[in-house]
């Protein structure tokens, strides 16, 4: 447990704002014992927890599949919606416009996304809707008893399936070429990275993408597939080591010039990233690009987070929207006036 | 293939005789898509009820961008009816590869102009022909070469207000509205108007008897489209997302709504108090609109048939979730692409049955201008009210054509934003009931209680969903569960037919009744005029939602034969009537077609007559 969010004049058990991490889990999991969404679940309670996220300023989205039954799982004092198979994207969009001080926090899966909801996924990031896009990625579709999906590798061999002989979607790759200022990759085995980069896209002002590889237990984690426990824990590279800052804690960062970069968020939260064995930039997008057409080339499972940049509009800017949430607009201003009423009707004579 | 009918009852064209025949007859002007006809349509109709005549216009129009042909009807009716008519009698052959067709469709002493170019292979000497120099005309009014074609039509504008007795001040009026007072384009359109009279005046002499004479029928009157008066209203009612993806004839109203939005709801700032969206597809449009309804926005999309085909597993998890969302269909001939720019009423039971499993919606059906903008905002307070999905079935005739109408009249009530509990409500809920539940019932009119995300009340929160859930929201498979919700459903749809606008009856003891609902209205009326003067009374039962109410019930027990006119090859409302009143479904017929037209009060009259001589 990270102790960076005690404050003076609190129990220790509690954050900034007087709850427990008790307080923002959910509903007793569904899922098979031991799948990588529960941990990926665990994460997301812990980041909000750290965070001091006021529960009712969330709205916790997801599709259909595994992955999409998850928000029952964490945040029970926040609203949330189930909605169909690969249309989380529309309908968050269209809460965050009704609603704009509220943070989406979605969760989808391969299927979900990288098949039925390949179109919603891209012009949602199209949008730059501010939401936190959690793909719980494990290959395969459970639900339905283990089919391929769409981020499948060549050669993924399944029970009931066979042989995958297509190549897979890259749902990093699909969101940087939609222009996302926040693509990241992580591995739900690794909890520190996963708890990290979701601190990040929760204080990201936009769309934060995160393709994490979340093993299925039951259908899809063999030691030869590449979506499996061992085969991550083998595999993975990080690309840095990631340290989230969060603005109230007033410390004075240090960095090492050349081995250290630090990414400035709006609003006072940063990022640290330590560099390792690779040069890498994140806020270079050819570069991010590059490094995962390489991966792909030469089957290497790198983490980390791959882009950032903070400087595209989100959608209730670009459509100016006002602050006051329109959901909560009063009544006189959802029905103008008698007179301005009757200067309109009045163009019609 | 021409559309324009060639039988004409000898009584419509009892021509030869030559009494001046004022303020009753038809205009047809066939042009090519694309020419700007539509202008020159438009002012024509516009001075016409400017001169307090009633007046009413339909585009017959292709599904093409440019060079299709195309037929725009113009009604003068003294007697103040708007229906199709079928039949006319002034021909406006300004489309060569039309015209033969369309001369052979005019009556005996009918009318045609046309341009002096245009060689008729089978002339008729039955039919009063005036040629017009359009090209010399053109070439004198000295105007850019690229806006040649556009201002040719204003040729044929200028001939039939010199023919017909047009009021020129209202012409250059109509022409000044048009183009927002745009000087060089009135001033150069007008000039055509006037070069095209005085060429006329100067050398044809009228030899048909077709006049339009002033009136005071018209005065307090308003033109207006449905598309537009449906804007109005939801911007009345407080519309703030529009989600939309482009498809005719329901496009127009997503643009009102565009334009109008800065007039009805700018702000002091340059801040929106609205989003409009134009989303990939019809399901993101319709994800939109369910997502924001969900957070507490006034939501809605505009479509038509195809889109709303694609938005049905999202109207269907709106009613199971049970958040509330306005679609409004502007139908349009099925299936897919159809015949998109014709006119039906095809969707009557798909969007009543929306989605999968038991479904069964709250569906308007506007008949007027009047109506499509009351829905416009009724429609929100009815989703709010209910927390379900509502549709506003409107159809190309009433939204895309221009309607007199009465102004519309600002709502008489405050909107209503349902069940929303706010953090301190829920304790005093719960002080009453017990235990907070999203899907509990507790007032017995199957509507529960709906919290929006922002609540700071903990108790508020719940995960909403189409799938198995008890009352308090939570994931359940429990066999009870689910039958409870359904069964609360159904008591809900009770409640919706209690609350949706109620029929319009028009009773006098009639043995014979006639139910409609739409844009048939005007033709229906009419018919009853046309069956008076054959001895046949009719009462008249306008339905304006569904689900049907139960005066419905009554109207159909009141009456020996019942009749029910629509325009879908299957009897759709036919069909739900009988339905509703199944010991009397064998007094319920149905009078229907679904060619494309908009109906007229003749095919009305002889089917009615048909059945009834029988």
């Amino acid at each position: 447990m990270t102790t960076e969010t005690k404050t003076n004049g609190k129990p220790a058990n509690t954050n900034r704002i007087g709850l427990t991490q008790q307080e923002y889990r959910g509903g007793d999991t569904t899922l098979c014992q031991g799948c990588g969404h529960n941990s990926i679940t665990s994460q997301i309670i812990a980041a909000a927890y750290e965070l001091s996220l006021a529960p009712h300023q969330v709205i916790k989205m997801s599709g259909i599949g595994c992955s999409s039954k998850t928000p029952a799982y964490f945040l029970n004092r926040s609203h949330g919606f189930n909605t169909l198979h690969g249309r989380m994207p529309s309908v968050t969009t269209g809460a965050v416009l009704a609603n704009r001080q509220m943070l989406a926090i979605g969760v989808s899966g391969d299927g979900d996304t990288g098949s039925i909801g390949l179109g919603q996924f891209k012009h949602m990031v199209r949008r730059n809707v501010p939401m936190v896009y959690i793909v719980e990625n494990n290959g395969v579709y459970g639900l339905t008893k283990g089919q391929h999906s769409a981020t499948a590798d060549v050669g993924q061999n399944l029970k009931y399936a066979g042989t995958n002989v297509l190549p897979p979607i890259d749902v990093c790759i699909e969101a940087l070429v939609a222009d996302c200022g926040f693509v990241a990759r992580s591995f739900a085995g690794d909890a520190k990275q996963v708890r990290e980069l979701l601190k990040a896209a929760m204080s990201y002002e936009g769309t934060a993408v995160l393709d994490i590889i979340s093993p299925c237990v039951t259908f899809n984690n063999h030691h030869d597939s590449t979506k499996s426990y061992d085969y991550g824990k083998e595999h993975e590279e990080r690309i840095q080591d990631i340290q989230f800052i969060p603005s109230f804690a007033e410390v004075s960062v240090e960095y090492d010039e050349g081995e250290e970069q630090y990414v400035q968020l709006h609003d006072g939260p940063a990022i640290k990233l330590k560099k390792l064995d690779r040069e890498y930039d994140p806020t270079n997008k050819w570069r991010a690009l590059e490094l995962l057409e390489q991966a792909r080339e030469r089957h290497e499972f790198i983490t980390g987070l791959l882009f950032i940049d903070e400087s595209r509009k989100t959608l209730p800017q670009v459509m100016h929207l006002t602050d006051t949430p329109l959901a909560y607009l009063p009544d006189e201003q959802l029905r103008p006036s008698r007179q301005r009423f009757e200067k309109v009707m009045a163009g019609f004579e | 293939m021409s559309v324009i009918d060639t039988d004409v009852t000898p009584q419509e064209a009892a021509l030869h005789a030559q009494p001046p025949i004022v303020n009753d007859f038809s205009i047809v002007a066939a042009t090519v898509n694309g020419s700007g006809s539509q202008t020159a349509n438009n002012v024509l109709i516009r001075a016409i009820f400017k001169m307090g005549v009633s007046v009413s216009g339909k585009n017959l129009f292709p599904s093409n961008i440019q060079g299709l042909p195309t037929w725009y009807t113009i009604r003068v009716s003294k007697d103040g009816y708007t229906a199709r008519r079928e039949g006319t009698e002034i021909l406006v052959a300004f489309n060569p590869k039309t015209a033969e067709e369309d001369l052979a469709a005019l009556p005996p002493g009918g009318v045609c102009i046309h341009p002096d170019d245009m060689k008729f292979a089978s002339p008729r000497n039955d039919v009063t022909m005036y040629a017009l120099p359009v090209k010399e005309l053109v070439k004198q009014s000295g105007v850019d070469v690229k806006l040649r074609d556009y201002i040719a039509n204003m040729a044929y504008v200028g001939a039939l207000a010199e023919l017909l007795g047009v009021d020129m001040n209202q012409l250059y009026a109509a022409l000044d509205r048009h183009f927002k007072g745009k000087k060089k384009a009135v001033d150069s359109n007008y000039a055509m108007v006037t070069a095209a009279a005085e060429w006329v005046r100067v050398n044809h002499i009228k030899r048909d008897p077709f006049r339009v004479a002033p009136m005071n029928e018209t005065s307090g009157l308003i033109l207006i489209d449905g598309n537009t008066a449906g804007a109005l209203g939801a911007l009345v009612g407080g519309v703030t997302v529009l989600a939309w993806y482009p498809i005719t004839p329901s496009t127009s109203l997503a643009d009102a709504l565009t334009d109008y939005a800065p007039l009805l709801r700018g702000g002091e700032d340059d801040t929106a108090s609205y989003a409009i969206v134009q989303a990939e597809d019809e399901l993101a449009a319709a994800g939109i609109v369910v997502g924001a309804g969900w957070a507490g926005a006034r939501a809605m999309t505009n479509t038509s048939g195809p889109g709303i085909s694609l938005m049905n597993e999202f109207v269907g998890l709106a009613y199971f979730a049970e958040v509330p969302a306005v679609f409004w269909d502007v139908m349009r001939m099925g299936p897919s692409t159809g015949l998109p720019t014709r006119v039906s009423q095809g969707d009557i039971l798909t969007a009543y049955h929306m989605g999968h499993g038991d479904t069964r919606h709250v569906v308007l059906l506007p008949g007027s201008m009047q109506e499509c903008f009351e829905f416009g905002w009724r429609a929100f307070d009815l989703a709010d009210r209910l927390q379900t999905p509502v549709l506003v079935l409107s159809d190309l005739d009433l939204g895309m054509n221009n309607w007199m109408t009465p102004p519309l009249d600002y709502p008489d009530e405050p909107l209503d934003r349902g069940k929303v509990l706010s953090a301190e409500q829920i304790g005093e809920l719960e002080a009453r009931f017990g235990r907070y539940g999203r899907y509990r019932d507790v007032d017995g009119d199957g509507i529960p209680y709906r919290t929006l995300p922002g609540n700071i009340n903990p108790k508020s929160a719940y995960l909403a969903r189409g799938t198995g859930h008890n009352e308090f929201g939570v994931y359940s498979e429990r066999s009870e569960d689910w039958q409870q919700n359904l069964d609360r459903l159904a008591r809900k749809h009770e409640t919706a037919r209690t609350l949706v606008p109620q029929p319009v009856i028009h009773s006098s003891g009639a043995p014979i009744g006639i139910i409609a609902y739409g844009s048939t209205d005007p033709a229906v009326r009419e018919a009853q005029d046309r069956l008076h003067a054959e001895g046949i009374e009719t009462d008249y039962l306008r339905v304006r939602a569904l689900p049907l109410a139960a005066s419905v019930a009554e109207f159909v027990a009141q009456h020996e034969r019942v009749y029910v006119a629509e325009m879908n090859q299957d009897g759709q409302m036919h069909q739900l009537v009988q339905l509703h009143v199944p010991e009397l479904a064998g007094r319920v017929r149905s009078v229907r077609n679904c060619n494309g037209l908009p109906m007229s009060a003749r095919f009305v009259t002889e089917e009615i007559l048909k059945f009834e001589q029988q």
